[in-house]
């Protein structure tokens, strides 16, 4: 302390910390080129898993360490990015992943679905409609459809290897016989071009059809298992199902409370503790959309 | 000795497959470092014939049992046999997904501990379709159908199609596991010890079943077991095997009446009587 000085100056040496230099969106660019590999392998091969180095990210497993390092091996400075949590733009998740690569990487953030180039999602897909050119990035948290019928690894490589999928059909065969109809919900399996079958990622069964002949590429990063694939644009994907039980994508019987769509997924919230709820559109922005459109 | 004593007895299934062997083994042998797991095995098994492997724990019957289904895979020999489609196929030099496409079509296995060969997590009827669904089964209605149709065969109570093998008894569940094996209609079955550690009246009741499905389907079996009772009743031919060789083999009541070999005339001796 040589001499004493204005209050303006010591605020300013408080608050503004040595700033950190990180690699455009914090991994280096060694990093990065080895997660571009696994990624054009994947989608040379559509729904096959291709195991990558994974990094320890600044945040918990379960938080999305797998997209992030995707979204991260894709991004360039002219990307707009914009992240959606269970379909929101506005939860913690989204809200700390789009400041993450804000800060790291500097690139322009938005919540319009339209306006993104990449979009990480964490069990979503938006409800309108993706087109050629954009990336959607999704966190896997268990990339193996087989992992809770099979729990060894080397087996469940085999039987992808040899097509050997009967056992996924007696779970779904389990789920008619005790409850009547296939209850699988979310992470609903599915077959990829006639040949691999796929964890989709926790996405509600009501998404599973946007997967299909989508013109975007899809990309699913699973960072704890260490695991990327993908689904090139365009790429024929099925659900699994019975002749006489087929796939059907299922949502609430409602409408949105806010916004009035009829063809949305909607989540249902308890309002009150006298068994009050509401459905309300999953995907904030295309409902923040409809009722800018409708005002 | 192993000199064949007898030739093939009835007939069964396809016709024009009668003239020739359903399954040819020739010199078969799996070493355990310097170890004998079984050494030199050959025989033939013909279309709707059951061949009974009888000897003392540890005399390689389960090694045999094992590479003849591929399960272990042998030192030396081969394993032919005569596909539905392609005719007499070296089984060990076939590639994997042919392998396993023959393992849950035209083969079954029924493993000694009903464990090893049922899946406890799934219902009774997801355990008998599982093979249905395995080759491309994609009808619930049918599955489930064919499932009712085997539970009853093996006589369990088609009400429980829906209970866990879990909640099954012993017998029960051997039975469930000899309906999964069935249910494609395979033209071999290897068993291993199928009536190990039930009772009596049990034992009796399985072996009843087993030689009534058979018979009625005309299958080919090779019937692994230390218990003479069982291949007196099931096995048309019987070979006694001590040490990893095998030291006799002829018609069954030829082996069990007058048995050559000394081992075998130890082994038929050893029989408690009642």
């Amino acid at each position: 302390m040589s001499e004493p000085k204005g209050p303006a100056e010591r605020g300013k040496i408080v608050t503004e910390p040595e700033p950190i230099s990180y690699n455009f969106a914090y991994l280096d660019e060694e990093t990065k080129r080895m997660i571009r590999r696994a990624l054009l392998k994947a989608l040379a091969i559509p729904g096959y898993q291709v195991p990558f180095a994974s990094r320890e990210m600044p945040m918990p497993y379960g938080w999305g360490t797998g997209g992030v390092q995707v979204t991260a091996a894709c991004l360039v400075p002219e990307d707009v990015l914009k992240v959606i949590d269970q379909g929101a733009d506005d939860t913690t998740n989204a809200v700390s992943i789009r400041a993450f690569f804000a800060r790291t990487a500097g690139v322009r953030t938005t919540t319009r679905t339209a306006e993104a180039t990449i979009i990480q999602t964490r069990h979503r897909v938006p409800e309108t409609p993706l087109r050629e050119g954009q990336i959607l990035v999704f966190q896997v948290p268990i990339p193996e459809p087989l992992r809770f019928l099979e729990p060894r690894e080397t087996e469940t490589r085999r039987m992808h290897a040899l097509q050997d999928y009967g056992l996924m059909h007696v779970k779904l065969y389990e789920d008619i016989a005790r409850h009547g109809e296939i209850a699988t919900s979310y992470a609903y399996p599915v077959k990829v071009e006639g040949r691999y079958v796929m964890d989709p990622s926790p996405i509600p069964k009501f998404d599973n059809p946007k997967l299909s002949m989508c013109p975007a590429i899809q990309l699913f990063g699973a960072g704890r298992e260490a695991r990327i694939y993908a689904l090139p644009p365009w790429t024929r994907v099925e659900s699994l199902d019975f002749e006489d039980h087929p796939f059907t994508p299922s949502k609430a019987d409602q409408a949105c409370a806010l916004c009035g769509a009829a063809d949305s997924y909607l989540d249902e919230v308890i309002t009150d503790d006298a068994g009050g709820r509401m459905f309300v559109c999953s995907d904030t922005d295309h409902c923040a959309g409809r009722r800018g459109e409708a005002s | 000795m192993t000199a064949r004593r007898g030739a093939p007895a009835r007939a069964g299934g396809d016709p024009s497959a009668q003239d020739r062997p359903l399954l040819t083994v020739e010199g078969l042998t799996k070493r355990y470092g310097a170890r004998i797991g079984c050494a030199d095995v050959g025989f033939m098994l013909w279309p709707g014939e059951v061949m009974g492997i009888v000897g003392e724990s540890g005399s390689g019957k389960s090694t045999l049992l094992g590479c003849l289904a591929g399960h272990i895979a042998p030192d030396a020999g081969r394993v032919i046999f005569d596909t539905r489609d392609r005719g007499p196929r070296d089984v060990l030099a076939m590639p994997e997904p042919e392998r396993r496409m023959l393992a849950r079509t035209d083969w079954a296995f029924v493993h000694q501990n009903p464990r090893d060969g049922l899946r406890m997590g799934v219902s009774a009827g997801a355990n008998v379709g599982e093979r249905l669904m395995a080759v491309g089964a994609r009808h619930y209605g049918q599955i489930r159908g064919a499932a009712r149709d085997w539970m009853a065969r093996v006589e369990i109570d088609v009400g429980r199609i829906d209970d866990r093998p879990s909640a099954f008894s012993g017998g029960m569940q051997q039975r469930l596991q000899i309906a999964r094996n069935l249910v494609t209609g395979p033209r071999l079955v290897f068993m291993d010890e199928p009536t190990g550690g039930l009772d009596v009246s049990v034992q009796a009741r399985l072996l009843d079943l087993l030689r009534g499905l058979v018979r009625g389907m005309g299958l080919s079996a090779v019937v692994v077991t230390h218990d003479l009772a069982v291949v007196r009743l099931l096995s048309d031919r019987l070979m006694v095997m001590q040490g990893g060789r095998v030291v006799e083999q002829g018609l069954t009541d030829q082996v069990l009446d007058d048995p050559q070999h000394g081992y075998t005339q130890l082994l038929v001796s050893s029989v408690l009587q009642v």
